[in-house]
């Protein structure tokens, strides 16, 4: 009876495992043509797998990943593309700074002020793109587009006119008001490893319970599934959409905490850049399924990790990049593949039970 | 089985098509024989493989065994350009018109008279059109954009189109399944004139009447096979169906009256507003379902019968008026309210509104009824009992399927039907809002749920069907309600209406006039 259902999870854990190999091959051309050696390159790359450090950093790497493609699966489940979360993450990081510098509390409340502020302020950001497509039907992708930009500027305005800090010993880099340690995140591997790895894992536990077993959840995938079928149910699809979009930017909210609270402990221009946008080609390896999303954040934490070694064998780093672009690129066309020739086998198997019944 | 002489040559000639699908034989050694310059109906059920056999010889897809021959040659289609190449055409069942193009635009769409320098010679193509619609004694104003057009007239926009091709022979796939009585006749004229200047027509349709009515000669097709070849004068409507369907018929009628006395639906609209975008509004509407009623909504579809199903469920803004469910007055409550008071709703389009395509089978029995305390426990579902509910529904309304865990695009359109009326007869509903029960489903499926709705309305349960089946209407409702324009303009008699007199009201020719 389960056995469908193991099934189509194994065919699509297969499809993205299938991508990563494909990515493989044409990385390995690329290679010759520049006129590395492909063996070399990826025996360097694979072997720092062994290592310990480079472990823990790549966990430490696919921690903020895990959170950015939760948030981006969340609106997926919905039907929604968030791309979005990056503008929503430094609206975050700006704000979480700012009131976590402010205040003093005991370590334990403190970080978890820092964190309700992380997600509301997400949540304010990614809810104006929602309240727009409810309320005017604006396509959530050319909003949350358009509020990455603004939430840029804006924000690096508000820090350069009113929250920096000119610090004494590091002229160079301008922060804002440095947190008290009590807001400080603590390390699992001192300065390697941080602890809201156990967040981000537990933010994916709770996004599989909530989207898989609650009746929320079902709600949320029946109108993602289909709006008009959810509608004559009683469930408002234009709320669901809402609430998908406040849920995706308070995950959102949490995705520079691990920079701000667990590594520079101040808000800079830089900090915990690009990690909203990577977290889109995250989910979309993990299929938006927690599990796949696990998995896929590791292995992006690790190639960004394993890079640096290349370097060492004059090989570019970029060529860790340009791989994961590629495995991008090979997930999409190879599950769009999969997924047709998935259907067919299933609508085959269907029919062959029709031919059964009336035989 | 009889054969008629074979006095026409003929312009399509199909031996020994056998066309198999991973897992299904669609056609089976299928004989076809068209004479030029006829009607020729091809009928079965939905599933039997006619629609297989036209996507063959339209080039949709090739044989794996059989000669295709046309006007005395043997052809080998490729796609449907080789097949258009020899002059056949093809008009689909869903119009593959662009609304916001002109009729002219639509008719030369793919297929651009282009002079010099690559520019288009539109006044050629207009005198070409004008003489096709002589021809086809039509008229349209050749500017107008086809989102202006009603349905039967878009029809013939399609027919225009094929033939503006050069088909001469013509497919039409199940053409009335959209019409009005009126219309289908104003087409069998179009049919008629085309046949009359040699040009073969070929008519898909599991409508028997209009099949013995108009067609010259008739191929049954049944489980991929031709059981038949026969004319409308060597069979009668039930000798037809029983061919099609090779058992006994179906009997919509045989009816007893169980009306109670309890409302379980009341509705009084002054005025609703429709949905947005819809046009339509609802005026002056009242009417009472009791316990045991099957009330029957005759009407075109767009005449209210969507929005009247808003309103019921509460989706639609009422501006003034009210709704009573099993005597509870729910005017203001939502619509999870409704459907826990007792209302379900078998939606106009399973697709549209009645399934998640993608999920499994035991969800889509889940959707709407979540919130059901044997379904669920506290905040989560329970699947364990949602799959062993979606096993009950799947077990007795004959869903055809390998388990509950295959997702239901996989399924036929009748099992999905199914699907959807087991979900929403199982939630112990007091008033049913059926639309279209049994549209696009077989005989064998509309059996089942006919016998399904029969048993639960002796039950004591009160439905409003709304269906453009006029059988269907007569033989399961109580009485009958007119709606056109969005009001009810007549209430009839079931064991006095005959189609032709729901026709004449449908379509706004009498108003208000109780039989």
């Amino acid at each position: 009876m389960k056995r469908q259902q193991l099934q189509r999870a194994a065919v699509t854990a297969a499809s993205s495992v299938l991508a990563v190999f494909v990515a493989l091959l044409i990385s390995a051309v690329i290679l010759l043509i520049t006129g590395k050696d492909p063996v070399k390159a990826f025996t360097t790359l694979f072997g720092a797998a062994g290592d310990t450090r480079v472990i823990q950093g790549s966990l430490n790497r696919a921690t903020p990943l895990m959170i950015s493609a939760a948030a981006v699966a969340i609106g997926f489940k919905m039907n929604l593309f968030n791309i979005g979360v990056e503008g929503q993450m430094r609206v975050a990081l700006l704000a979480t700074a700012v009131v976590g510098a402010a205040v003093n509390l005991p370590a334990p409340l403190h970080i978890a002020l820092c964190l309700v502020v992380a997600m509301a302020s997400g949540a304010v950001w990614s809810g104006i793109a929602g309240w727009l497509k409810v309320k005017r039907g604006v396509n959530e992708v050319i909003s949350t587009i358009m509020l990455n930009f603004i939430a840029l500027s804006l924000v690096a305005w508000a820090f350069d006119d009113f929250f920096r800090v000119e610090s004494p010993n590091e002229s160079v880099l301008v922060k804002t008001k440095e947190l008290p340690k009590s807001a400080w995140f603590p390390d699992l591997v001192d300065r390697r490893l941080n602890g809201m790895l156990l967040v981000a894992i537990a933010v994916l536990i709770l996004f599989w319970v909530i989207v898989w077993k609650t009746r929320f959840g079902f709600r949320l995938r029946a109108s993602g599934g289909n709006p008009g079928a959810a509608r004559v149910t009683g469930v408002h699809p234009q709320r669901m959409i809402l609430i998908s979009m406040l849920l995706s930017g308070a995950l959102a909210g949490l995705v520079g905490m691990r920079a701000l609270l667990g590594d520079v402990h101040a808000y800079q221009n830089n900090l915990a850049e690009q990690q909203g946008f990577n977290g889109i080609a995250v989910a979309l390896l993990g299929r938006n399924h927690p599990l796949g999303i696990f998995f896929s954040a590791i292995l992006f934490g690790f190639l960004g990790e394993a890079s640096g070694k290349l370097q060492l064998e004059d090989i570019p780093k970029e060529i860790a990049t340009i791989m994961s672009g590629i495995i991008v690129l090979a997930v999409v066309i190879i599950n769009e593949a999969v997924k047709r020739w998935d259907d067919r086998r299933i609508q085959r198997k269907a029919a062959a039970e029709l031919e059964k019944v009336s035989a | 089985m009889s054969t008629t002489t074979e006095a026409g040559a003929l312009a399509v000639e199909l031996s020994g098509i056998t066309k198999t699908f991973p897992g299904v034989i669609a056609n089976k050694d299928v004989d076809l024989r068209v004479r030029a310059g006829t009607i020729h109906a091809i009928v079965g059920e939905n599933g039997a493989g006619k629609s297989t056999l036209m996507k063959t010889l339209y080039g949709m897809h090739q044989p794996d065994e059989g000669t295709i021959r046309v006007d005395g040659r043997d052809v080998t289609f490729r796609s449907p350009t080789d097949a258009i190449a020899v002059g056949i055409g093809m008009v689909h069942q869903h119009f593959k018109l662009a609304d916001n193009l002109t009729v002219l635009e639509n008719v030369i769409l793919g297929n651009e008279p282009v002079g010099s320098r690559g520019r288009l010679r539109l006044d050629d193509a207009r005198r070409d059109i004008r003489g096709l619609m002589d021809a086809l004694n039509v008229d349209f104003d050749l500017d107008a954009p086809v989102a202006s057009l009603g349905v039967g007239q878009r029809q013939r926009v399609e027919i225009l189109k094929v033939l503006y091709r050069g088909a001469k022979i013509l497919i039409l796939d199940e053409p009335t399944a959209v019409l009005v009585p009126q219309e289908v006749e104003e087409l069998f004229a179009t049919l008629k004139r085309l046949v009359s200047e040699g040009r073969t027509v070929i008519f898909i349709s599991h409508k028997l009447d209009e099949v013995l009515t108009y067609c010259d000669e008739i191929t049954v097709i049944r489980q991929g096979l031709t059981v038949a070849h026969t004319t409308p004068r060597a069979v009668d409507r039930r000798g037809l169906a029983e061919l099609m369907v090779g058992s006994d018929l179906p009997n919509p009628a045989g009816r007893t009256s169980h009306v109670g006395a309890t409302p379980v639906l009341e509705v009084h609209v002054a005025v609703a507003g429709a949905s947005p975008g819809a046009k339509l509004a609802l005026e002056s509407i009242s009417f009472t379902v009791h316990d045991g009623e099957v009330v029957g909504i005759a009407g075109v579809e767009g005449n209210g019968q969507f929005e009247l199903c808003e309103a019921i469920l509460g989706l639609a803004p009422m501006v003034s008026g009210s709704v009573h469910i099993a005597g509870r007055d729910l005017t203001l409550a939502g619509t999870r309210e409704r459907i826990t008071s007792g209302l379900s709703y078998i939606p106009f389009d399973r697709h549209r509104e009645g399934l998640l395509l993608d999920a499994p089978l035991w969800e889509n029995t889940l959707l709407g009824r979540e919130d059901e305390s044997d379904l669920s426990s506290g905040p989560f579902i329970s699947r364990r009992r949602a799959e062993a509910e979606s096993r009950r529904i799947i077990d007795r309304f004959g869903v055809r399927t390998p388990s509950e865990q295959v997702p239901a695009f996989a399924l036929s359109g009748g099992n999905q039907q199914k699907l959807v009326v087991g979900r929403e007869m199982s939630t112990a509903p007091k008033i049913l809002l059926a639309a279209h029960p049994t549209r696009g489903v077989d005989v064998g499926a509309q059996a089942a749920i006919w016998d399904e709705l029969r048993s639960a309305r002796d039950a004591g349960l009160g439905v409003l069907l709304i269906s453009a089946d006029l059988e269907e209407l007569i033989g399961l409702s109580d009485r009958i309600l007119v709606m056109f324009d969005g009001r009810i303009t007549a209430e009839l008699d079931p064991g006095r209406a005959t189609p032709e007199i729901l026709g004449t009201h449908m379509t706004g020719e009498v108003q208000g006039v109780a039989q």
